[in-house]
């Protein structure tokens, strides 16, 4: 085998992979080739390094060096300057926001300084598509130690006292989980892996399967032992090609190395798993949804109990576990669970990984320690705010969570520290947003997605969301009243109280939350029928100043619907009648006289 | 099984391991209410998706409200059904049903029978606070049904019958959220699928979205053209369930005062579906000793059990979901085919009225029955055999309409020649019922010896399938019978796979039979009804003094003047059917 000096690590998640990631690679093969480096060097395809607003990432190995934001043209120069040269490419290199220096690597990167990475340990350091990769980061040692060493009840054991609880959203005690079905008699059990990931914005599932295949598949196998199956399944969402590609590749090279099938290490373990493919409902992440679909039902909720730990996939006792919960499992086995207890807060162990999106400076997918603030995670590790503006709000949950504010910024993040201020943790999506953001409008987006993604089985989230939506509507195109308020709150905890499954009684969780944090922004809309960030149209008017008015009929000339009026060089007015608050005229004056009232 | 105590609204209460709260409350005289819940008791037929969220109740401890038909006690639970929070959220709830509902109560079909309705007022709402666009979907018409989907709401009790009970797979929700609604696939009108007009939907639709189409002004205007000489028939099920329309006691016989009501109505001739039944017997009795001798002499080609055929709705199930035993099924018409066959090839001549001016209309518990009528080959040269076909429910609306007072009326008698009939005939109306009459038949006609008793428990019951062997002088024949076209397919199934050793089997494919027919007064998921129903019509069987089918003078007497022989040439023609291939189309 032969031994490269020089890893050059390429990211292949699907978001630098849609900015040419495997362009790059290519490239650099071509001039790898070109200097006679097939030798020393070696391009790896990796899965996500997580700093998705840097992207395409590039990494040297060993020297640590972080090229980001590199280009298909850059590769040539990465080869000649550095491999060759032995010079960092400076223009490539992360300039640090605050201290404006060119930062080499990563670790000393904010980006990545209040980082632990669990579950995302391998991401960005292997090929996903190679095995012996995975094993030489003692991937299936925690196989090989559970089936040699331990009995299912050991495990089980570990599992309970490292205290992972589930990171799908419910953050429910895995190992407690695990031990239910264990206890479940039944000639056939199933091991599910839930990879239905639906929250907007949310990518950990996607990028744990891009990146790390095999500690998912590892997991799924270590608990089948426990709780009695040798069957396993995905549920994957058909919209996640590059993870079914990967996940298909760690299968068949898992087989082949006897790590899956019959008699697997020679211990008499028969474990084998098979994908099912989602097609892309929401609400198919809730577990008994998620398993009507894989039998091919309609992917709708039933009521529990029985749960799936009794009465599972074709009514056998089914264990589902999300996949960051899974990737989690090998290294509490390999490392013990009280390496892992320590880490996180008194009630949630470990870490958590977040994607973080919105109005924030760096965008991507964080591993932190439970515990850790949303100020931290907001300022420290996400950069702040975009172009300097003043922080407003952070969604976290999903559709399913809630807006917190400033005055949760120091409240250390866990599962039941977010549920107590109103959100929840969800899959851990996290989208911030700025002064710019109308929370009505916010909360009205969110439940946009949920009116799609209702299954429609329940009177309460199928018809209840619908009229909270209209209510919201109405507010924003400046109609709502007083009363619209009480109706919300009242609505929204009706559909708390009464509906059938998570999705539902959630839902109303971006409304209620807003309504509680942002109260006086609703008010704001309903009595003085004023957006204050400026986003809910109807309720926008664009006023010429005449005072600095030029009458250069720049904005006459523009306005599509003929309401501005006024004599060259003399100041003009809008028809507010006519306006149709497209903006067009304050984006083209020049001289900063449309003002927005 | 453990007693589990709990408390429910601060009274004590015990109840078996595995109640739900809803009957464990109903068992200390709380009644919870639904609405997407049904439970047909001892028949397996249980709706509970716990979609409707009526039902829900506050259990101490619970984050959540629970759904008081799902949710099953536990130890200690202390349960609020009334609380303020639990009056809000059911209150809240229904006014969002209702805010998707059209307002339509006025001129609803199923006004004063909706169960939305009588929820709303249950609950006192005299306002819906909220507002907003309401569903609106392509109204679906068939032969039978009519589905409305802008009243659905998605109880998804039609689901339930269509697929689990009935086996046959038209009806599911489709789409999400505010857009979900029940359909055919690809929301295909019901005449282009596989449906077979059971009704069964129809029968547990809690509000106006699946009805009946409508055929009592084609029958008023029938009734007034001078030109026209109207008779009617009424099949047995109906005389055991129309009293419940005028409020009489469920399980009440009301045949004379609806032979009276009938002729109050303007039918020129009052008669007897039940007549028509044993001319059925008499044919399809024939033909199962028939092909029971030729088996029973070693002729290969004739194929056993026989399936009994007066079952449209079973005819067309197997057209389409078991083409390749399409030479099993009894060839006989149904009773109601028979009749309008006799009706317009005999007794117009009789009375010496042209086919044309003849219009027979028949009495249905039953809506796979208006789709039968309208079968081509029921037709000669587009005059159908049987005009129209109505349901109980639409005849009770006829007499409404009438201004008669049913309760008030005289009993009366059928008209004849059709009207005469024998117990055998009556107990058509049940699951068991064509089987019993046809063995009452087949076991004088094969022995020649009189039956040593008449009943035969062991045809009787409410079980989905049942069996039995009867001695015929030696020779045990084997009997299957089942209700309800799932269990119907069970069945099927075994014979498909050579594992049946039946010889005959009776089909109905509404459960308990006509009694519980797609046309019936609604039962609203009291399966008590159904059962009295049941007793009534062996109640009438007992009190008739004729009670085999072959026994009837006046069928004696139309063999004797115009059919000649059960299975002759003549019958043949209009006594029998064929079955066709639907499986592609």
């Amino acid at each position: 085998m032969t031994e490269f000096k020089t890893h050059i690590m390429v990211c292949g998640g699907t978001g630098c992979r849609a900015s040419q990631s495997e362009k790059i690679r290519q490239n650099l093969n071509t001039a790898i080739q070109e200097y006679g480096l097939e030798d020393d060097v070696q391009v790896v395809m990796t899965g996500c390094f997580g700093f998705c607003e840097k992207g395409p990432v590039v990494k040297i190995i060993p020297d640590n060096t972080f090229y980001v934001q590199v280009k298909p043209e850059d590769a040539d120069l990465i080869i000649q300057e550095h491999i060759i040269k032995g010079r960092k490419v400076s223009h490539l290199l992360y300039e640090d926001p605050k201290t404006k220096e060119m930062v080499s690597d990563s670790k000393h990167m904010d980006f990545y300084k209040k980082q632990i990475r669990i579950a995302l340990r391998n991401c960005g350091f292997i090929n996903p598509e190679n095995i012996d990769e995975y094993i030489a980061r003692d991937g299936y040692a925690a196989l090989g130690k559970v089936l040699t060493e331990m009995t299912p009840e050991q495990v089980i054991a570990e599992m309970k006292q490292s205290g992972l609880r589930g990171r799908g959203g419910g953050g429910f005690p895995t190992g407690l989980k695990w031990e239910i079905t264990r206890k479940s008699q039944n000639d056939q059990k199933y091991v599910v892996c839930n990879a239905d990931e639906g929250d907007p914005g949310a990518f950990m599932d996607r990028s744990i399967l891009e990146g790390d295949p095999n500690s998912v598949i590892e997991a799924m196998a270590i608990c089948g032992y426990c709780i009695g199956a040798n069957q396993g399944l995905v549920y994957i969402r058909a919209e996640y090609p590059l993870a079914i590609d990967r996940l298909r590749t760690a299968l068949k090279q898992a087989r082949e190395y006897g790590l899956l099938g019959k008699d697997i290490l020679g211990t008499g373990f028969n474990f084998d798993i098979e994908l099912r493919y989602g097609a892309g409902a929401f609400v198919c992440g809730e577990e008994t949804a998620l398993i009507h679909s894989m039998e091919g039902l309609r992917g709708e909720p039933t009521f529990k109990p029985p749960f799936p730990a009794v009465s599972g996939y074709k009514g056998k006792p089914t264990n589902v576990n999300n996949v960051e919960t899974f990737a989690n499992v090998p290294v509490i086995i390999n490392k013990g669970a009280n390496w892992f207890n320590k880490i996180g807060s008194e009630k949630s162990k470990g870490t958590k990984v977040f994607a973080l999106a919105g109005k924030i400076n760096n965008v991507g997918l964080i591993e932190v320690p439970m515990g850790t603030t949303l100020r931290e995670v907001i300022y420290e590790i996400g950069g702040g705010i975009k172009d300097g503006k003043k922080f407003k709000a952070v969604q976290t949950g999903g559709p399913s969570g809630g807006c917190l504010t400033e005055k949760h910024l120091d409240t250390p993040i866990d599962f039941d520290n977010l549920i107590a201020a109103g959100s929840m943790m969800g899959s851990g999506g996290m989208i911030v947003m700025d002064e710019d953001s109308c929370m009505v409008s916010i909360a009205k987006f969110y439940l946009e997605f949920t009116l799609d993604e209702s299954c429609g089985k329940c009177a309460p989230c199928r018809i209840g969301n619908k009229r909270l939506h209209e209510i919201l509507n109405k507010i924003t195109q400046g109609n709502g009243t007083k009363t619209d308020l009480d109706r919300l709150r009242l609505l929204g905890n009706v559909i708390k109280d009464c509906s059938l499954c998570g999705l539902g009684q959630t839902s109303p969780n971006p409304v209620l939350s807003t309504l509680t944090n942002f109260y006086n922004e609703y008010i704001d809309h309903v009595e003085n029928h004023k957006c204050s960030a400026g986003q809910c149209k109807a309720l926008l008017k664009y006023v010429i100043d005449p005072e600095i008015c030029t009458g250069c009929t720049l904005c006459f000339r523009n306005c599509p619907v003929g309401a501005i009026s006024g004599e060259k060089k003399s100041p003009h007015s809008i028809d507010q009648s006519l306006c149709i608050k497209c903006g067009a005229c304050y984006e083209k004056c020049k001289f900063n006289a449309i003002r927005i009232a | 099984m453990n007693t589990i105590k709990l408390t429910i609204d601060n009274k004590s209460v015990e109840a078996a391991q595995g109640t739900t709260i809803l009957d464990a409350a109903a068992s200390v005289g709380i009644n919870i209410p639904t609405l997407c819940h049904m439970k047909l008791h001892d028949m397996s037929i249980e709706n509970r998706p716990g979609g409707c969220r009526v039902c829900v109740v506050e259990v101490d401890g619970r984050r959540n409200l629970a759904p008081a038909c799902v949710t099953e006690v536990t130890e200690g639970m202390n349960i609020k059904t009334h609380s303020i929070r639990v009056i809000n959220a059911r209150r809240t709830v229904t006014e969002l049903i209702l805010s998707d509902h059209p307002f339509d109560c006025l001129v609803c079909a199923k006004s004063g029978n909706c169960e939305l309705q009588a929820l709303a007022q249950k609950l006192g709402i005299r306002e819906i606070h909220y507002k907003g666009e309401q569903s609106h979907y392509r109204e679906d018409t068939s032969p039978a049904i009519i589905r409305e989907m802008d009243k659905c709401i998605l109880c998804r009790r039609c689901e339930m019958m269509c697929n689990e009970v009935q086996t046959v797979g038209v009806l599911s929700a489709i789409n999400r959220g505010f857009i979900t609604v029940v359909s055919p696939a690809f929301e295909m009108n019901l005449d282009h699928s596989v449906c077979t007009y059971c009704g069964q939907c129809v029968a547990v639709c809690p509000t106006g979205a699946l009805t009946e189409v409508d055929h009592t002004g084609a029958v008023i205007r029938a009734l007034s053209d001078p030109n026209k000489t109207v008779i009617v028939q009424t099949a047995p099920a109906v005389r055991a369930a129309l009293g419940e329309e005028f409020g009489l006691e469920p399980g009440s016989l009301v045949t004379g005062k609806m032979a009276a009501a009938l002729r109050q109505l303007g039918f020129d001739y009052v008669f007897d579906t039940d007549f028509a039944a044993d001319l059925t017997i008499m044919e399809e009795g024939t033909e199962l000793l028939s092909r029971l001798n030729k088996h029973l002499q070693g002729d290969k080609s004739v194929k056993l059990p026989i399936l009994t055929s007066c079952c449209p709705a079973w005819v067309k199930f197997f057209e389409h979901q078991f083409p390749d035993l399409i030479d099993i099924p009894s060839t006989a018409r149904s009773p109601q085919q028979m009749f309008g066959a006799i009706a317009k090839n005999y007794f117009a001549n009789n009375i010496q009225v042209d086919r044309e001016n003849l219009v027979v209309v028949s009495i249905m518990p039953c809506l796979a029955k208006k789709y039968e009528c309208a079968r081509d080959e029921f037709a000669e040269k587009g005059n159908p055999d049987v005009d129209f076909a109505i349901t109980t429910r639409e005849l009770a609306q006829l007499i409404k309409l009438a201004n008669i007072d049913f309760n008030a009326l005289p009993e009366e008698e059928f008209d004849n020649p059709l009207g005469e009939s024998t117990g055998a005939g009556v107990i058509f109306g049940t699951t068991g019922g064509v089987i019993e009459a046809a063995v009452r038949t087949a076991y004088e006609l094969h022995t020649g010896k009189p039956l040593p008793k008449i009943d035969f428990e062991e045809l009787r019951g409410m079980e989905g399938i049942r069996h039995a062997t009867i001695d015929f002088n030696g020779l045990d024949l084997n009997i299957g019978i089942a209700h309800g076209l799932g269990n119907a397919r069970k069945l099927l199934e075994d014979i498909r796979n050579g594992k049946s050793d039946f010889h005959a089997i009776e089909i109905m494919s509404c459960p308990g039979g006509c009694i519980g027919g797609g046309g019936q007064p609604y039962h609203h998921g009291d399966a008590e009804i159904l059962k009295k129903r049941q007793e009534a019509l062996y109640r009438e069987d007992k009190s008739k003094p004729i009670r085999k089918s072959h026994e009837n003078p006046y069928i004696k007497k139309i063999y004797e003047e115009f059919l000649g022989h059960p299975l002759s040439e003549i019958s043949h023609h209009l006594l029998h059917t064929e079955y066709f291939d639907r499986s592609k189309k």
